[in-house]
């Protein structure tokens, strides 16, 4: 069963060759079998599960018209709000917190008729790339359990990857969708700032953050990009469909990009090891062989992207975390002194490590006497990055280059080192500062069988041809079919 | 002895409730008194997840008062996250307008008691949503109620350009008749729809040197009382405190104070202004606001004639007295009211006299407003032209108007009032229609004059008694015609007949 794609499973359960609450069924089986090694989700909730799979074949059986994932086991990575169950953030801070209302994404995928299995693991309040900075589980990487399934949607990436779910939702505010993806072998989109509703994503860089698919296969990805796209008036950030109108990704899947014309900045990616160079060289001699034209470009200003990047996202965290305070909801310390102790031991107690660095970073930028300095110097580098991206954009359909310097690392490697951590996003932070929609693909495997991926960005809300590039990628190779020893 | 002489400087910030359905940026409803926490959602109580949605409605009732305070309206403007935390503030930020406001350098002209008027700087306008409410009436802790958080309020800053109590209560006064009658606020004090903020300095001359004490900014005063007692209590205390100590402003320093309402004295809160960082930054989850010029003249249509400029028209047009023209236009409904009538041919100052003496006085009876009590405004006219003809005299007009009232509460007899022949029928129904006819008064008069020999005389004779005598004879006619007659025709006829 495990081998089917989403879109198969949804296929075959539109046509009566298996049921929902079957899959469904197998899909908790294995969590029962899998789980407990990969540690994939934070809750899982197989009766809510199970009860929709039913009435999903009930309708199915009576002729009525289903959704697009219509009994598709799905995971919503566990920042993303549910009326069901915890929606924790894998924080200490939330972790008993229930929210009154769904996430859109969330709404969209049940009016899809998706059947959502459980709440994947991250790292708390989506600020890590390994998901080891989880308040509360630790999750491994299929392909080799001593490793990291990167981060920090690396809950829902080793879900989709261990074939605990079909498909899942993550997150992306510097690569916390295609980093994951790339450790774990599956597909990643992040999609263009404004595709996809936020509302309802417990906010960690809300200028960058960014809601995506995370599947097994491409044609995955387009379906559920089709379930979540769109305008939503409860997100003022979310674009206008007459601006930019969110299509049938799937319709157009299959027709390759003609005369397709590929940039690539080799300069830029050289620190990449070199398992991950080599993976990145195959894929373009597979593009030039499609008869593509590669060319290669500089991008003056990424060398910033990081830097930049460390001070806006921690500045808009710093912000949008204040509300977790013990007053209203969450953990509240025992017998404060006064109101001020409330809120100081409340997240000195709840809150972890790498989230307090980032507030504490977030807030020195955003104090008088230094806004200027930082915050203020980041926009314009962020200006900067995203007209880099714009020029490359008018002579170049995408750009090709890894996602990540290096494959799944080991548990604890990098740990003691958040620099050396941070340095794991230095690919994929551009995609978030300039907007554009960018995508992880599995393209190869390094000496210890560990996935490698292959980035490709594109201008603002073109995923319709990003998707399309990709899939010529896809059809020529046969990287996505490999599954983990641990399968 | 040392000259002495000072001024007192006071700058005021005052925040407006806005009368908006819902909240700024969510769909709660705005409503005082509602039980504690009933009022609210997910975007109100800061739950993880949420985001504003701007109430455009908010923003254009923002807009268009700016306009009216003739402030320059940028046509981009964006919003800001002020940081502090505060249980009240379920976000532990304040979403507001920091580095471009959406409106600035503009002005309002205030009534001075001497009848003329004062332009005081506004420094600029800005929208941001309210806080909740802390509660503290139950045991060793507090609670708070949200459901006036993110409520959208109209912060307006003024340049320091009063220099009386008396002043500064004339501007809010004018602030909250203009946010009234442009129907942006309902501006309850009692509410709390208008809260006020003012920062008092002294200028002292002594001795030919010019001295300045400290800022004192007082907090949230919500009544006109307080607002114009603190400020004086401010002024004499800063003078006291100068002569005693000598002290004087130094870089940068402010002290808060509040005001106690029953002794009626400014109290310290906080003797420096604590470094506050706001840590302003811009609103990542809204877009900025763009005012297209379709949209700025959509805003403007709604442009009303302001209540000072409105006023002053009535003077100078109608020569009502100042202290007419202001009641007329305390209330947007009354000289709108008032208009009508005028429009429809009543003479302004019979109108006038008709509203202020009668109609008001029937309308804060029945707590509404003059529009409200059933009587048209032709009616009104009706009744002045009466007047203005003589068939009736004022104090019948009153006696019309107040059963006009009455068979409008009846809600059968709706049908009558609206019938435009209302007046004249009442006046006849009720007899008080004045006699004018001269022939019928000559007769009336003439038999007067036959029964009163000795008054006839007195008027006569001239002299000292002959004016007492006029209006004995002048009642005895209006005792006859059990008040009827014309005062003003029968006076002419005695006039005429004994020279
Ligand atoms: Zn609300």
């Amino acid at each position: 069963m495990e081998q089917l794609s989403a879109k198969e499973l949804r296929d075959r359960i539109a046509a009566g060759q298996t049921s929902s609450v079957e899959a469904t069924m197998a899909v908790f089986e294995r969590i029962r079998q899998f789980e407990p090694t990969i540690g994939a989700y934070i809750s899982t909730c197989e009766e809510k599960a199970l009860e929709a799979a039913a009435d999903v074949d009930k309708r199915i059986v009576a002729g009525e018209p289903v959704g697009q994932l219509a009994g598709v086991p799905v995971a919503v990575k566990d920042n993303m709000c549910t009326t069901f169950g915890a929606t924790t953030c894998a924080s200490r801070i939330l972790e008993n917190f229930h929210a009154p209302y769904n996430a859109t994404v969330v709404d969209k995928l049940l009016a899809a008729d998706a059947v959502i299995v459980g709440k994947a693991n991250m790292d708390e309040f989506a600020m890590g790339s390994s998901t080891e900075n989880s308040g509360l589980k630790q999750t491994v990487n299929p392909w080799d359990t001593s490793r990291v399934p990167g981060g920090s949607s690396g809950g829902a990436a080793a879900a989709v990857a261990g074939g605990l779910c079909f498909a899942a939702l993550g997150s992306d505010t510097g690569g916390s969708i295609r980093q994951p993806a790339s450790f774990c072998g599956v597909v990643g989109l992040k999609p263009t700032y404004g595709r996809v509703s936020r509302f309802g994503l417990v906010a960690y860089g809300s200028s960058l953050d960014q809601i995506g698919p995370i599947t097994q296969t491409l044609a995955d990805t387009a379906l559920v990009l089709n379930v979540i796209a769109g305008h939503d008036p409860a997100d003022s950030t979310s674009v206008n469909e007459a601006m930019a109108a969110a299509c049938d990704y799937l319709e157009e899947l299959e027709e390759p990009v003609e005369k397709l014309k590929i940039a690539i900045v080799p300069e830029y990616t050289a620190g990449a090891d070199e398992s991950v160079q080599r993976a990145l060289s195959d894929a373009i001699e597979v593009y030039k062989k499609l008869g593509a034209e590669i060319t290669e470009i500089d991008m003056p200003h990424l060398d910033y992207a990081t830097a930049a990047y460390y001070v806006i996202a921690t500045a808009e965290a710093s912000s949008n975390l204040a509300r977790y305070d013990g007053v209203h909801y969450g953990h509240r310390t025992q017998s404060p002194k006064d109101y001020v102790e409330v809120y100081s031991k409340s997240r000195a107690e709840a809150f972890g490590q790498e989230v307090k660095r980032r507030i504490m970073l977030g807030t020195y930028a955003l104090s008088s006497g230094y806004y200027d300095a930082y915050y203020l110097k980041a926009l314009k580098v962020r200006n900067l990055i995203r007209g880099d991206f714009t020029s490359a954009f008018e002579k170049y359909d995408c750009i090709i280059m890894p996602v990540a310097p290096t494959t799944a690392f080991k548990i604890g490697e990098k740990t003691d080192d958040p620099l050396q951590m941070y340095l794991s996003d230095i690919y994929t932070i551009g995609a978030n500062l300039a907007g554009i929609p960018g995508i992880s693909i599995p393209c190869g495997f390094d000496e210890d069988n560990l996935p490698v991926g292959l980035q490709i960005l594109a201008p603002a809300f073109g995923e319709e041809k990003l998707l399309r590039i990709a899939r010529m990628f896809e059809k020529e190779t046969d990287w996505h079919k490999r599954t983990p020893p641990i399968v | 002895m040392a000259q002495l002489q000072h001024k007192v400087i006071v700058g005021l910030e005052i925040h407006v409730q806005l009368c908006t359905k819902s909240k700024m940026f969510c769909g709660c409803a705005v409503e005082f008194g509602a039980e504690p926490n009933s009022r609210v959602c997910p975007v109100c109580l800061g739950m993880p997840g949420v985001l504003p949605v701007m109430n455009k409605q908010a923003y254009e009732y923002s807009v268009l008062t700016a306009m009216a305070l003739d402030c320059r309206i940028p046509t981009f403007t964006k919003w800001d996250r002020k940081s502090y935390y505060y249980p009240d503030l379920p976000k532990n930020y304040q979403i507001s307008q920091y580095d471009l406001p959406l409106g600035e350098n503009g002005f309002i002209e205030i009534p001075l008691e001497s009848g003329r008027t004062k332009r005081i700087g506004i420094t600029r306008a800005h929208l941001e949503e309210d806080a909740g409410k802390n509660l503290h009436t139950a045991g060793n802790f507090s609670q708070v109620d949200l459901n006036r958080t993110g409520t959208p309020l109209l912060e307006i800053v003024t340049e320091p350009d009063m220099n009386s109590g008396a002043e500064v209560r004339a501007l809010a006064v004018e602030l909250q008749r203009m946010v009234r009658f442009l129907g942006v606020s309902e501006a309850d004090m009692q509410k709390g729809h208008m809260r006020f903020e003012p920062n008092i300095n002294l200028a002292i001359l002594k001795d030919g040197v010019e001295y300045r004490t400290s800022i004192v900014e007082i907090k949230n005063l919500n009544s006109f009382r307080a607002l114009e007692r603190s400020v004086n209590h401010e002024e004499h205390r800063q003078l006291d405190e100068f002569l005693d100590t000598g002290k004087v402003m130094k870089m940068g320093s402010k002290t808060t104070r509040g005001w106690d309402d029953e002794r009626e004295v400014t109290v310290l809160q906080r003797e420096k202004e604590e470094a506050h960082d706001y840590r302003y930054f811009p609103e990542p989850d809204l877009m900025p606001v763009k005012l297209a010029p379709r949209w700025l003249d959509d805003i403007r249509s709604h442009m009303c004639e302001l209540p000072l400029k409105r006023q002053m028209r009535y003077v100078e047009q109608y020569k009502l007295s100042d202290y007419d023209a202001g009641v007329l236009t305390a209330e947007r409904s009354t000289a709108d009211f008032f208009d009508e009538a005028v429009e429809a041919g009543g003479e302004p100052k019979r109108v006038c006299n008709i509203l202020a003496q009668t109609g008001l006085r029937k309308a804060n009876e029945k707590g509404c407003s003059i529009a409200q009590l059933g009587v048209q405004a032709i009616d009104v006219a009706k009744l002045a032209q009466e007047i203005e003809t003589g068939r009736i005299n004022a104090s019948s007009a009153k006696t019309i108007f107040e059963e006009i009232v009455k068979l409008k509460a009846n809600v059968f007899s709706r049908a009558t009032v609206e019938d435009p022949l209302t007046v004249q029928r009442i006046a006849e129904q009720l007899n008080l229609i004045q006699k004018s006819d001269a022939g019928e008064l000559e007769a009336i008069v003439d038999q007067i004059i036959a029964e009163n020999p000795k008054a006839v005389e007195d008027v006569t004779s001239g002299g000292k008694k002959s004016k007492k005598a006029k209006g004995f004879l002048l009642g005895q006619v209006m005792q006859k015609t059990k008040g009827q007659a014309n005062p003003k025709v029968v006076s002419e006829i005695l006039a005429k007949k004994l020279g």
